[in-house]
């Protein structure tokens, strides 16, 4: 009676969860749900819907059949309950916190943050009332002295943007939990292959998808993806009614769901960062070869920081990978098939500045821009654009030096990258 | 109407059940084939009040063409149906009791359940009582613990998945609903 079940593997689901050939087409390929709306089954249904006592499609800006397609992928391969599509990945972040705080609530994160993300905690977050305070994120204790009564959720990057920090995330899990509070960590540039927070005791995980989930450099696109597990009864903004929905308690009525939820139909339906259905579509062309893609991007990063390192115009390279860097041990626990294909060097020169723009300008491979987790190799000097609203004392603290050029990998032939960086650390 | 085409992938998540205790209560065919066979079921601390979980289930249950049949001693009639006292005052026959009360009270409602000849006892999302589901097994009930048969039904029939919601469903067959 009962038949053998199986538990199906990484790239199975990359390629298969949250997509069923529909009955009538039998399209393999995940359809793009170009519509902005959906033809009500009846008054009745309609009504339920706007209850949420049924689960369907209304408004695509609330939900989508690609968007659904996406959404149930990630949350199958981060092993998460469930997942929400955003139309950035600041966009989930900032969902996130919407769904969880009230004015009057903190947040302490790790400095080792993107630089939108440490503007966004500081001075937007501060007009709604919430205060963000900043820990190193390898001091365990530091992240224990910065919650007070009022914080509501810990924060971090799995590998941190740009010195490729790697975040303890088993240890502040624990301290997180402690305080009952949710450890939400952002894993952009680990990818549900490199790492799964979820399985280390992270309670929510964001996504830019821009970056490495869609890999191509064409769509920006956010998620988050909840494990389903932490207990929110005594958390006010999931567990009390909900004046939104007739007092609808999300946490009591959804249970495992009812961050998602809440996320979904109270934060998103209200704020309106709605992904697109097209770029779900170009999302999930990518995740269907996420695990190789991130199996070539590792490798070429591991063996251009290694070049970089011997390298002598070099003066150091901060890479996980690499034996020396202080996160060696951590990546090797955290992500044990490579940390990522995005680190940072320096380059030895008098007046690092003026070498660091010399060393871009003389790059013929690497694109220079604003993004990483591109099939392509990037470089970018994150003192002036990424980072260049933060003054010199938050650049310190966010580790960052003037003369830092940031790579993030591609898939070219590991020669040709190899060899257009010693070009262009000659010219320098 | 049959089952369906049949389902290999494994569904484990949100259970604080043990894993032998999982094999037994959480069978995903178990549930498809309760989902597709029950005709009544009898909502055994069904709330009149809107806001609560088991009104939603309630109200989803029926919408999806199931008999609901309120068992609430403290009211009336819930969702337009008259409530009873108890399962042993329902004067119809009965397929499933799903039951949304606290676990120390499943032991009676197994009995009771056994009693009036009932095929299935479910019992809802965290409601965990071992000893009411060895009575109602021995009585020949089917028996499902720790889910919520809103959520099983959404599961099997598609609509979870619209809300981006991991289903654990993995197959490359045409199909959309499974009971």
């Amino acid at each position: 009676m009962t038949q053998q079940k199986r538990k199906f593997g990484f790239e199975t689901r990359m390629l298969h969860a949250g997509h069923i050939p529909d009955p009538v087409t039998g399209a393999r390929a995940v359809p793009i749900y170009q519509t902005t709306s959906y033809v009500f089954e009846d008054t009745d249904k309609a009504a339920q819907l706007f209850e949420l006592k049924q689960y369907g499609n209304i408004y695509t800006r609330i939900n989508n059949p690609t968007n659904a397609v996406f959404e149930e992928r990630i949350a199958a391969l981060e092993n998460g309950t469930g997942a929400l599509a955003t139309a950035s990945g600041m966009a989930a972040q900032f969902a996130a916190f919407m769904t969880l705080l009230e004015p009057g609530d903190e947040i302490v994160s790790s400095r080792h943050l993107y630089g939108g993300t440490m503007t966004q905690f500081t001075h937007t977050f501060k007009k709604l009332g919430v205060s963000a305070h900043f820990v190193e994120p390898d001091d365990l204790g530091a992240w224990e002295r910065a919650i007070t009564p009022k914080t509501r959720a810990l924060y971090g990057e799995t590998i941190g943007n740009p010195k490729g920090s790697i975040l303890d995330i088993e240890a502040i899990a624990a301290i997180a939990h402690a305080h009952k509070i949710p450890l939400i960590v952002d894993s952009t540039f680990a990818t549900p292959y490199l790492c799964r927070p979820l399985d280390w005791g992270a309670d929510i995980v964001v996504h830019s998808a821009t970056k490495f989930i869609g890999g191509h450099g064409s769509s920006i696109a956010g998620v988050i993806v909840d494990a389903g597990r932490f207990d929110f009864s005594t958390f006010p903004t999931i567990a009390d009614p909900d004046p939104a929905y007739h007092d609808l308690r999300f946490y009591e009525t959804f249970g495992h769901y009812g961050f998602l939820m809440k996320a979904r139909t109270v934060t998103v339906r209200d704020t309106g960062a709605a992904l697109s259905p097209f770029n779900a579509f170009l999302l999930i062309q990518g995740l269907e070869t996420l695990s190789v893609r991130m199996d070539r991007h590792v490798e070429n990063a591991q063996r251009i920081a290694e070049f970089l390192r011997d390298h002598p115009r070099v003066a150091w390279v901060a890479y996980a990978g690499l034996p020396d860097s202080p996160y060696h041990a951590l990546a090797q626990k955290y992500t044990p098939k490579g940390p990522g294909a995005v680190f940072t060097f320096g380059i030895k020169a008098d007046n690092p500045r003026l070498a660091g723009k010399q060393f871009i300008e003389s790059l013929h491979l690497f694109s220079h821009l604003a993004n990483v987790g591109d099939v392509r190799s990037l470089v970018i000097h994150p003192g002036s654009t990424t980072h260049q609203q933060l003054s010199d004392a938050e650049l310190t603290a966010a580790g960052i030096e003037a003369g830092m050029i940031r790579l993030s990998i591609g898939l070219e032939t590991t020669e040709d990258l190899l060899w257009d960086l010693d070009q262009a650390l000659q010219a320098t | 109407m049959g089952l369906g085409s049949s389902l290999a992938s494994d569904v484990t998540m949100n259970t604080i059940l043990s894993e032998a205790d999982q094999r037994k209560y959480l069978d995903s065919g178990a549930i498809r084939r309760v989902l597709h066979t029950t005709k009544t079921i009898a909502i055994v601390g069904l709330s009149p009040k809107p806001e609560r979980p088991s009104y939603f289930v309630g109200t989803y249950l029926k919408s999806e063409g199931y008999r609901i049949i309120p068992v609430n001693p403290r009211a009336d009639e819930i969702l337009g149906e008259k409530s009873y006292p108890d399962l042993l005052s329902i004067p119809e026959p009965v397929d499933m009791v799903d039951v949304f009360r606290n676990p120390d009270e499943c032991v009676e409602i197994a009995k009771q359940a056994v009693q009036i000849g009932a095929k299935t006892l479910w019992l809802q999302l965290r409601v965990v009582n071992l000893e009411a589901a060895s009575i109602a097994e021995a009585g020949g009930l089917t028996v499902i613990m720790d889910r919520c048969v809103k959520i099983e039904h959404g599961r099997y029939s598609g609509s979870l998945h619209w809300v981006g919601m991991n289903t654990e469903i993995i197959t490359a067959r045409r199909g959309g609903r499974y009971f």
